[in-house]
């Protein structure tokens, strides 16, 4: 027969009828990347696909055979030496090691109605776990705040005052640029609908309480549990990682002391501040918007704005935004001290904290609504 | 190029910063690695061991010279398929932490997305019975491993495409001296099982006296001498007397003529 070949090593099966029988002689390169091209992929396939085991196989004019050729053709022999075959000393010891190891394919695991039943169990019994571990750090939270009232001055202040500045002061912009243009946007939206019924003045009062009392707080929070709680879990995230955690607890400085408290009173302390900057911040994105849109004059909406909203809405709001603070300080903790020692889990338990917090904060918003209903409106 | 030889280094220069801060850490080294042997890079630290490794591996350039792998250039290894001409085992094992460990040996060849998976798996499964492991390990995940299991799956991941070149990066650091030992003699079978061409970068003498065929000395920004353990020994120079002759490297070259250790050499005060 002719050999007459396309690529000189693409894996190529020259079929053919001798003395001995049919005959099916290899050449070319039987190596992974080669047989991973797809063309040559579909060749050597489809050539060895109409080959019996019993032909004659001829290996001595491969030009290269590793493993994943030789694991080829062997499942192809239906994982038994052919009758008949030549081979190389080195094909041969290749193909016997695969041969070796070649074992059953493992068993795949189907679920069952049942499995996935006990998986339930497991996830809720889980939640329950985290519940319950979630109420003993707020206990060891008030016990180490107690413990600091008692020695103030031996007090972490040091990190407190780090946290206050990285959770505080480094939000500032972002939580301002935020929080101006949604003041915007939802005065020009309100503007539309007021104009229709000429009722311009009562801008004020929907923009104003609206903000004060729920989106001021709201949107800071969402922010921050963005930013500052996945960067508390993926803080003490990486140093269970890197042992830092196991290092604290050997030398006997109390973790929750140390890592959990600092971090929950700078937010206590930085949250009901970023709240009220961000309802600042949205109040004068609305008023600018009121004046482009409805030539309601700044002075106009400060002067009815003490009217429309009162001022209890600002105390719930920073009693509120205060609460939202320590909740997200207490998840990215919670999270960051569950992560298990690989990057896996980090990922996992930052993504973890920021959905817990957020789902948290708006939850605990709600509560809020529905307890303090009768108060400033 | 002659066949047999698989890395080619040529004049080679290394310097890092720049300005007054430039260090250069090579400066005109030249090295070759013949096909079959197992050459291990010795040198103390921040003669660029590491970086000479990356250099074959393409994932650092040299300031100058030549870096050739294989007859091409090493820039141009980490093309696609790199993984079937060569193999490189990291330090750390650098197994991806997402997958277990069959899916980790199984990446390259996954990648191509033109095997079928049947394949894929049982040529994964074939790589991790070479190394030791035992098919019930398959669906572990990295961080459940000891450190000698991480290397052990990292070494089937660096092979599974069967590559002529392996590079190993301190291939015994972190295990125990029995592991150390197990590791070894797995390599040593590897080597002659796959004719494989290996270069290490290791400081365990133990490990470079029982698996290199020749030795590199990387000093004074250069290779300095290369040869088997015993030329290297007899070498005179401060570097190798401190590092093959010290108190270490006596033991583990147990036939040298061992100057008798005396007794009550323990520091003590007066």
């Amino acid at each position: 027969m002719n050999i007459t070949m396309a690529m000189n090593s693409a894996p190529y099966i020259a079929f053919t009828h001798s003395a001995v029988g049919p005959t099916a002689r290899l050449l070319g390169r039987w190596a992974a990347a080669d047989l991973a091209v797809p063309a040559q992929w579909r060749a050597a396939t489809v050539a060895l696909q109409g080959l019996p085991t019993s032909a004659h196989w001829d290996l001595a004019g491969v030009e290269r055979l590793d493993h994943v050729g030789a694991q080829l053709l062997w499942n192809h022999w239906g994982r038994q030496w052919p009758a008949q075959i030549d081979l190389l000393p080195a094909q041969r010891s290749l193909l016997e090691r695969v041969a070796g190891f070649s074992c059953a394919a493992l068993l795949t695991r189907d679920t069952s109605w049942a499995q996935c039943f006990d998986a339930l169990g497991v996830r809720v019994l889980d939640w329950l776990a985290q519940g319950l571990v979630l109420l003993r750090m707020v206990g060891q939270l008030v016990l180490d705040l107690l413990r600091l009232a008692r020695r103030p001055q031996a007090g972490p202040w040091r990190d407190i005052s780090g946290h206050l500045y990285q959770m505080g002061t480094m939000a500032l912009p972002i939580t301002a640029l935020v929080g101006f243009l949604i003041g915007v946007v939802l005065a020009y939206l309100t503007s539309q609908q007021l104009r229709q019924f000429g009722a311009e003045a009562f801008i004020v009062n929907i923009l104003g309480l609206s903000v004060v009392r729920e989106l001021g707080p709201m949107l800071a929070a969402i922010l921050i549990a963005g930013r500052s709680g996945s960067a508390i879990t993926a803080q003490i995230g990486v140093m269970r990682v890197t042992e830092e955690l196991d290092a604290m607890r050997v030398m006997g400085i109390p973790l929750g002391y140390r890592l959990v408290m600092p971090r929950a009173i700078a937010l206590a302390i930085a949250m009901p501040l970023i709240s009220v900057w961000t309802t600042l911040t949205a109040l004068a994105g609305g008023m600018l918007a009121a004046d482009l849109a409805l030539g309601i004059t700044p002075a106009f909406f400060l002067q009815s704005l003490p009217e429309a909203v009162g001022v209890a809405n600002l105390g719930l709001a920073v009693f509120k935004s205060a609460v939202f603070g320590l909740l997200i300080a207490l998840v990215g903790c919670h999270c960051g001290l569950r992560v298990k020692p690989n990057t896996q889990s980090l990922g996992q338990g930052t993504t973890a904290s920021v959905v817990t917090s957020i789902t948290v904060v708006i939850l605990v918003d709600a509560l809020f609504a529905i307890v303090f209903k009768n108060v400033g409106v | 190029m002659d066949v047999d030889t698989i890395v080619d280094i040529q004049g080679l220069q290394t310097a890092f910063g720049s300005g007054k801060d430039r260090i250069v850490i090579h400066q005109d080294l030249a090295l070759t690695v013949r096909r079959g042997e197992i050459l291990s890079l010795v040198g103390g630290s921040g003669t660029g061991k590491t970086v000479l490794l990356r250099q074959m591996l393409g994932l650092e350039q040299p300031a100058q010279g030549q870096v050739s792998v294989l007859g091409q250039p090493a820039a141009q290894l980490s093309r696609a398929g790199a993984a079937s001409r060569v193999g490189m085992l990291f330090q750390q094992g650098a197994l991806f932490s997402a997958f277990t460990v069959l899916e980790n040996i199984a990446f390259p060849l996954r990648e191509f997305k033109t095997l079928p998976e049947a394949l894929v798996r049982d040529a994964a499964l074939v790589k991790l019975q070479m190394v030791g492991l035992n098919p019930a390990d398959a669906d572990k995940m990295p961080a459940d491993l000891s450190g000698g299991m991480v290397k052990r799956v990292a070494l089937a991941r660096a092979l599974v495409m069967d590559p002529p070149l392996l590079l190993l990066d301190e291939p015994t650091a972190g295990l125990d001296p029995n592991g150390a030992d197990e590791f070894v003699a797995l390599l040593r079978a590897l080597h002659q099982g796959l004719g494989l061409t290996v270069v290490m970068v290791t400081h365990d003498l133990d490990t470079l006296f029982a698996l290199s065929t020749r030795v590199a000395v990387l000093a004074e920004k250069k290779v300095l001498v290369t040869g088997t353990s015993a030329e290297v020994v007899a070498f005179r120079h401060p570097f190798i007397e401190h590092f093959f002759l010290g108190e270490r490297g006596r033991r583990a070259l147990a036939p040298l003529p061992a100057v008798p250790v005396s007794q009550g050499a323990l520091p003590h005060g007066k």
